[in-house]
């Protein structure tokens, strides 16, 4: 019965970092209908923030160390909702009402900053900061003159490829000068190792099972994240305003609801959510440029079984995919039916499916086998609107 | 009367134009067949006849996406399918009573049930096209009967791809894990399927492939049943209240689509000389949708197109500056939804070629509302004032 | 033809539709006779397009029966309603705007609708001249290739009410037709309706009072999800009952 409840308590962690990592993207997508298949992107953004953090804090000697995760949860938070921002400021906002362009557009942005954060160098920054400043900047001029609406696309097309080119052949340039310090990629190409903060290692024994406090912190840390969010939507006026945004738009408008911001502060807060998801990944292992990958298409998951726009449904998918997910490919299961001999054939068929990558293989068979049951998941968006 | 005669001369021009489509068709097929080989390299004719196949599988996407609006993360399983089922195939070219090496690695003596159908050649052709149709039949019925779709399906789809990917991963013991299965030093027909003139074949086949289900989406792009799937990208409720089942369309053209895709995928495997679960990974099957939203969707010729460019640049970008294609391809999913939505193809029919028309001075051809005199109200309207 | 007016072609028993706990119908009784036309009127949020929802098979009663000639409609599903020969017109206009008018008109008139009749099957010559026909009833002849989408408001409303038509079905139920229509256009459609009358039976579901007199034999009034009265226009409108729930409301309004 031990094993059970051991196996239960880490499915309970498994679930709970799919559920901070689905936070996000269940208020992203669940209040503006938006698929952000970036969104793992925004937690190796957080994470490679935290190895930023730590790096720093390994300048002021141990004790200060042992601190540097309180410092990185905010400066995750930070970075990545301002890339989020950016992203949907520049991108995502033109595609409102088009979903499947939306998934594209952000699977192109994940590449992108996937590739990024393998050869972000000094030189790749200069570039973009010259590009923006030439761009945006002579957008910025232009704008001024009587018959900018006239010339606007000539005007863009124009600046685009004309900054672009000077950018490229100014980092050129530059990288031709070898300095080493613009010219080194700032993270290695493979994956950065963040080193817990010593009160995070080690566990809390039961019998024979040890429940490491690095998991108890991710458990504690969601919860909270949790409690944030319900307290925001439900207390603020920010998120009020958001809930009206998410139920009519344009009455909302009307109304005198900034519904830009409002999109904005969402898609924001979402991204923040991802980076402090990121930054609880990097207490668990290593990350890297493709760390996000492996969580997003079970964060997406979670989500759709949860039902759009319900945390609580999200909170029972993310805990149940967790759960099952470690109970079956850990083989605890098998081990379960093991005792007796007439339940052999259920031994053999969870032993076949007793490892990480065979579990997922079960849980998708039980999550269609689920949709069949229930095509809008565990909590329906409920109304006419729902069904158009 | 009159709307019977001018549709009856429609259709006359119409047939007209498909008899000129099939002609510059099999023409510009019969060129590639026999200019290319001449004048390519063994190795770019190998790379050329993978494009061809991978164009086949942009149009099985083309008919699910770009008519019927679904869209579809995970070809990459029907496309593997294809490819593993062809490969197996190759595999057992073997004396009698021995398995496929690999499988001794793993300490397994006998071979798995499910390979002994691939003995047969004819088994195995059919098995490239049933296979994918069913496994992408049974997840379409699975999904589309409890009515979900748009977002949820895409997702659902790359769901299964990481599934599908995980399971082949996982499976040493079956089908060799993440090796996968290599086909280069097999034979077929007793012939070396790496060596130059199996390769050749390979690609004539493909081109003759590409043709084929060129003409099998068009046909079922163009009559009625091509409408209807128009119609349940449209307003698949409508569809519904009209007295159609939506439900078995969806399941049959994302059955025939995956077939497509294991076609090409066996294509593409024996001119790569291996396949492997990487086939089935989750940015392989998203880079297929660019393919056919740079060519144009719901066009058909620019999947091909598409397919074609995209891979011409990759090749080239990513044998010049590696790191850049990551970046530009990133950049081209971003183009593509946000200033080219039609595509490439579409921007040319919509504006390209009608801006051409004008600037060489010809007659700018209608094609929005009908000339004034075949509006009765219009008409109408003359008499009166003639009166 | 007096023998078939007395038959029944819908009868609603103690139809109750709630949603959440919310009765949108509450237990209301309808019926209608076949060739019959009939208007439902009702204040906003009585529960008309709901009603029409529950016919067609989109929404499942929680209580009571909807018998079409005289068949129980519970077990069927939306598509199988509409083979059956009930067509329905959306108050928002529903076509597919990336197809002509013809091809909108041709796919709706498809006897044919299983998915490998219509992969092999080919329009024929009657076909065709149903869809000219159709075209010529509502005015659309000279527009038949131009995309749906390039309609104005008002052919999109005359081309969704020419495919149900193309449906041949024994009963027409057309939500708001004119809602958004010029004086003229609510003419035309009034014009069609009439001359559909003639052979289909109809329910329309109408706010416009103009229109409703215009078209009108038998009218039923819709309040709160159940039936408050029924009659010919003038009962309707000198009845008590009516003037308070929803003309009287407008009286108010306008004093
Ligand atoms: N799917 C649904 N879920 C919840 N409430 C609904 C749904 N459909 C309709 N309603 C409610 O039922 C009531 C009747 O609506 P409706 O039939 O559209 O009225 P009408 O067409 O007469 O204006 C409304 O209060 C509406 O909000
Ligand atoms: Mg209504």
């Amino acid at each position: 019965m031990l094993e059970l409840a051991v196996g239960i308590f880490n499915g309970f962690s498994i679930g709970s970092v799919l559920l901070l990592a689905a936070l996000g993207l269940a208020i992203v997508f669940g209040l503006m209908g938006v698929i952000n298949l970036a969104h793992g992107e925004l937690m190796m953004l957080g994470a490679y923030a935290t190895f930023v953090v730590q790096n720093i804090f390994q300048g002021f000697g141990d004790g200060a160390l042992n601190l540097y995760i309180f410092v990185a949860l905010p400066v995750a938070f930070i970075v990545s909702a301002i890339a989020g921002l950016i992203l949907e400021r520049g991108v995502i906002r033109f595609l409102y009402g088009r979903p499947l362009e939306t998934l594209l557009a952000t699977w192109g942005i994940s590449l992108i900053l996937r590739q990024f954060v393998r050869s972000v160098n000094g030189v790749l920054v200069l570039g973009i900061v010259l590009f923006c400043l030439l761009f945006f900047g002579g957008l910025w001029f232009l704008s001024k003159r009587t018959d900018w609406e006239r010339i606007r696309t000539a005007a863009i097309s124009a600046l685009l490829p004309l900054s672009l080119a000077i950018s490229a052949v100014a980092g050129v340039l530059v990288s031709k000068t070898g300095v080493e310090v613009l010219t080194k990629p700032w993270f290695s190409a493979r994956n950065v190792d963040v080193t817990p903060p010593a009160w995070l290692r080690g566990g809390f024994s039961v019998g024979i099972y040890q429940l490491p406090y690095s998991r108890i912190f991710i458990i504690v840390l969601t919860v909270l994240c949790l409690l944030g969010i319900y307290w925001f939507l439900n207390r603020s006026i920010w998120g009020l305003r958001i809930r009206a945004v998410t139920q009519n738009r344009e009455m909302s408008a009307c109304l005198g609801i900034p519904t830009d911001t409002v999109d904005a502060l969402t898609f924001a807060i979402g991204s923040g959510l991802a980076g402090i998801a990121g930054c609880a990944i990097t207490l668990l292992g290593s990350v890297g440029p493709n760390t996000g990958q492996n969580y997003i298409v079970d964060v997406f998951m979670v989500v759709v079984v949860g039902g759009v726009g319900n945390l609580f449904g999200t909170v029972i998918a993310a805990l149940a995919i967790g759960i099952v997910t470690y109970l079956i490919g850990s083989g605890t299961l098998a081990l379960m039916f093991s005792n007796s001999d007439a339940l052999q054939p259920l031994t053999d068929f969870f032993t076949f499916f007793a490892a990480t990558s065979m579990a997922k293989v079960m849980v998708f068979a039980l999550i269609i086998a689920f949709l069949q049951v229930k095509p809008s998941g565990i909590f329906p968006q409920k109304g006419r609107t729902a069904e158009l | 009367m009159n709307a019977e005669v001018g549709n009856f001369a429609k259709r006359q021009q119409q047939k007209k134009q498909q008899i000129i489509e099939l002609a510059i068709a099999i023409g510009l097929a019969l060129v590639f067949a026999i200019v290319m080989p001449a004048l390519l390299s063994a190795f770019r004719l190998k790379l050329l006849g993978r494009f061809v196949a991978l164009s086949i599988v942009a149009l099985g996407l083309d008919l699910i996406w770009g008519y019927t609006g679904l869209l579809s993360l995970g070809h990459g399983i029907f496309f593997a399918l294809g490819g593993y089922a062809l490969a197996m195939h190759l595999k057992l070219q073997l004396p009698e009573g021995q398995i496929p090496e690999f499988f001794t690695l793993y300490g397994v003596t006998e071979l798995p049930w499910f390979w002994t159908p691939f003995y047969s050649f004819p088994l195995t052709i059919v098995a490239i096209f049933v296979i994918p149709a069913i496994v992408a039949g049974l997840l379409g019925y699975l999904v589309f009967r409890n009515r979900i779709k748009g977002v949820y399906f895409s997702i659902l789809t790359q769901a299964a791809l990481l599934v599908f990917f995980n399971f082949f991963n996982g499976q040493q013991k079956l089908i060799n894990g993440t090796n996968g299965l290599k086909t280069d030093t097999e034979t077929i027909f007793g012939v070396l399927v790496g060596s130059e003139g199996a390769q050749l074949a390979f690609y004539e086949i493909s081109l003759l492939g590409l043709l084929l289900v060129y003409f099998l989406c068009r046909w079922l792009t163009t009559g009625r049943f091509g409408r209807l799937l128009v119609a349940i990208r449209d307003d698949e409720t409508r569809v519904r209240f009209t007295g159609y089942d939506p439900t078995g369309y969806k399941v049959l053209v994302f059955a025939i689509s995956g077939a497509i895709a294991g076609v090409a995928g066996a294509l593409y495997t024996v001119q790569t000389g291996i396949i492997t679960p990487s086939a089935m990974e989750v940015a392989f099957s998203i880079e297929m949708v660019i393919w056919v939203a740079v060519g144009g969707r719901a066009t058909l010729i620019g999947a091909i197109i598409g397919t074609l460019l995209v891979r011409l640049g990759q090749t080239f970008l990513s044998e010049q500056f590696p790191e850049v294609w990551l970046f530009f391809q990133g950049a081209l999913f971003l183009l593509v939804v946000t200033v080219l939505p039609n595509g490439i193809f579409g921007w040319a029919r919509d504006w390209g070629i009608p801006k051409l028309r004008s600037l060489l001075g010809l007659q700018e051809q209608l094609i929005t509302y009908p000339a004034l005199e075949q509006d009765p109200e219009i008409q109408q309207e003359r008499e009166e004032l003639e009166r | 033809m007096s023998e078939q007016t007395t038959e029944k072609i819908l009868e609603i028993d103690n139809l109750t539709v709630s949603f959440d706990g919310f009765k949108a119908l509450n237990d209301l009784n309808f019926s209608m006779n076949v060739g019959e036309l009939r208007v439902v009127i009702g204040p906003n949020g009585a529960g008309k397009t709901t009603f029409l929802d529950v016919i067609t098979g989109k929404v499942k009663p929680t209580e009571g029966k909807v018998y079409f000639q005289g068949q129980n409609l519970r077990p069927y599903n939306e598509h199988q309603i509409a083979r059956m020969g009930i067509g329905r017109k959306f108050q928002t206009p529903r076509v597919y705007l990336n197809l002509t008018v013809r091809e909108n008109l041709d796919l709706a008139s498809n006897r044919q609708k299983g998915v490998f009749r219509t992969l092999l099957g080919k329009p024929t010559k009657s076909d065709r001249r149903t869809v000219n026909g159709l075209l010529e009833t509502i005015g659309l002849t000279a527009k038949a290739e131009l995309q749906a989408a390039l309609l104005s408001h008002g052919e999109k409303q005359r081309l969704e009410i020419g495919m149900l038509v193309a449906q041949s079905p024994d009963l027409l139920l057309v939500d708001e037709p004119v809602a958004g229509l010029t004086d003229e256009e609510t003419e035309n459609v009034g014009n069609l309706l009439l001359a559909l009358a003639q052979s289909h039976s109809i329910v329309v579901i109408e706010h416009d009072m103009e229109f409703v007199r215009q078209i009108a034999r038998t009218v039923s009034v819709l309040h709160q999800g159940s039936l408050l009265c029924e009659g010919n226009m003038d009962e309707v409108q000198n009845d008590p009952r009516v003037i308070e729930v929803y003309l009287g409301e407008q009286e108010e309004e306008a004093a």
